[in-house]
């Protein structure tokens, strides 16, 4: 059983880290682009934030990608 | 020859009625949030996720060899009992989607498959101690770690989103949730698609119709994949209803949460070898993130009856498996077919008693409850 509940540990530690980290990531993300959006209104330029922006997304990106990666055995048979 | 080919036919066919019931249980899984939020029209959340559950269908090609990971003992269980199995899987599902519950439907076909064994072959059948590490303890586990991922996510988002301007946050997280809908749409379709391709390889090989070891033929895993593919596509409406509307007032960045939380519990117990419930773990999330927003309740009552329906579904899908499993052990082929007649008038009157106050695309997000018996005056809704 010890092994078991270690595995269980080991569940729980991983999928509450990657989804915090996922929604924190996203949640920059959509800040930097309201950012962006604002600066552009007011007519300043906002090329960090759309940066910004694109970071964060592309890193969601690739945690999709990742996860799709896990579900699509082919991959990593 | 002919009793085994006969016997073998009402059980693929009742593999792919049980796949089909699989897929409309879980729609809401996978989309309910979406289409409480808005982020999908309830049309083309289906839609998705149907296309999303066939292709997944399609992907895995690790079938599950034995038919209940080990948990029910696959030399000792006849076709007999396997038809007697899904008809109590089915049954209960039906059951609990015209009340509008999100239960398991691998915890009813697995329950279904114990009372049939246990009543078909003795207890011997049974490995209660791989009941209890794989269905009971990650039952409990799964919905809480869900939750908890959900909550702290859904805090987090809200703490550093930190605008007035609440419409174009909504608006940037209801394009996320797409994205994370379909991955647990995906997930889902790789898993329970499996379950059933197993059911009838294991019936295949057990009938002498295919060597012992195979994989399953392209017609099993397209009609599997079909099967589930066109239950989702129907929707489960009513449990969409209860898990998008009943348990919380779900927002946007809350179902992006809830949807992320949930689809990395799936994969990553997946990868770590856990068989967990995608329904559970979808509940757990809604509910996480509804605790994770400030002035947002979670309403307890429906949750309750959630969890008594979580509790209850392996026994009673075991009793009417059980129940099943002494008639056809027993009569034959005049019990499998008396079985037959009164599985298919039960679903016809559980179908029919759902008429009564139907859930569809169009109203789903119309109210929070599932009625089985409305009352006369609508207006009073």
């Amino acid at each position: 059983m010890a092994l078991h509940w270690s595995a269980l540990g080991e569940v729980a530690a991983v999928s509450i880290g990657a989804t915090v980290a996922v929604a924190v990531v996203f949640t920059l993300g959509v800040r930097a682009m309201l950012n962006h959006q604002d600066a552009r209104e007011s007519g300043r330029g906002s090329a960090a934030a759309l940066a910004g922006a694109a970071v964060c997304f592309l890193a969601c990106g690739a945690a999709v990608l990742y996860g799709l990666y896990l579900i699509i055995p082919q991959f990593h048979d | 020859m002919a009793h085994i080919t006969f016997l073998l036919v009402v059980v693929i066919i009742t593999a792919l009625a049980f796949d089909f019931t699989n897929g409309f249980h879980d729609t809401a899984n996978a989309m309910a949030t979406s289409i409480a939020t808005g982020a999908l029209r309830p049309r083309v959340a289906v839609l998705v996720s149907a296309v999303l559950n066939v292709v997944g269908a399609f992907l895995s090609t690790a079938v599950a060899k034995t038919i209940s990971g080990g948990i029910v003992n696959d030399g000792l269980i006849t076709l007999g009992m396997i038809f007697a199995g899904l008809v109590g899987a089915i049954l209960w599902n039906l059951l609990t989607w015209l009340l509008g519950l999100p239960s398991s439907s691998s915890h009813a076909l697995i329950g279904g498959l114990i009372g049939a064994a246990w009543v078909g072959a003795g207890l011997r059948a049974v490995d209660f101690y791989e009941v209890l590490e794989k269905i009971i303890i990650p039952a409990f586990a799964a919905p809480l770690v869900a939750g908890l991922a959900a909550l702290l996510a859904t805090r987090l988002a809200y703490r550093l989103s930190g605008r007035a301007d609440e419409e174009s946050v909504t608006r940037g997280f209801r394009f996320g949730q797409i994205g994370s809908a379909s991955l647990v749409s995906l997930a889902h379709g790789t898993n329970d698609a499996q379950k059933t391709m197993g059911v009838i390889t294991l019936s295949l090989i057990s009938a002498g119709a295919l060597p012992t070891g195979s994989g399953p033929p392209t017609w099993v895993v397209l009609t599997a994949g079909l099967a589930i593919g066109l239950g989702t596509y129907l929707g489960g409406w009513r449990i969409i209803r209860t898990l998008g509307r009943g348990l919380t007032d779900i927002r946007s960045p809350q179902g992006f949460a809830a949807e992320t939380a949930s689809a990395t519990v799936i994969l990553t117990s997946a990868h770590l070898g856990f068989a967990l419930s995608t329904t559970q773990v979808c509940s757990g999330s809604i509910i996480g993130a509804g605790l994770g927003r400030r002035r947002a309740q979670v309403r307890w009552s429906t949750a309750g009856r959630m969890a008594v329906a979580w509790l209850i579904t392996l026994p009673a899908a075991g009793l009417i498996g059980g129940a099943a499993s002494a008639v056809v052990v027993h009569g034959g082929t005049a019990g499998t077919v008396a079985v037959a007649v009164v599985a298919v008038a039960a679903a016809s009157l559980i179908y029919l008693l759902s008429r009564r106050s139907p859930v569809t695309a169009d109203n789903v997000n119309d109210a929070r409850n599932v009625t089985v018996n409305p009352q006369p005056a609508p207006a009073s809704n």
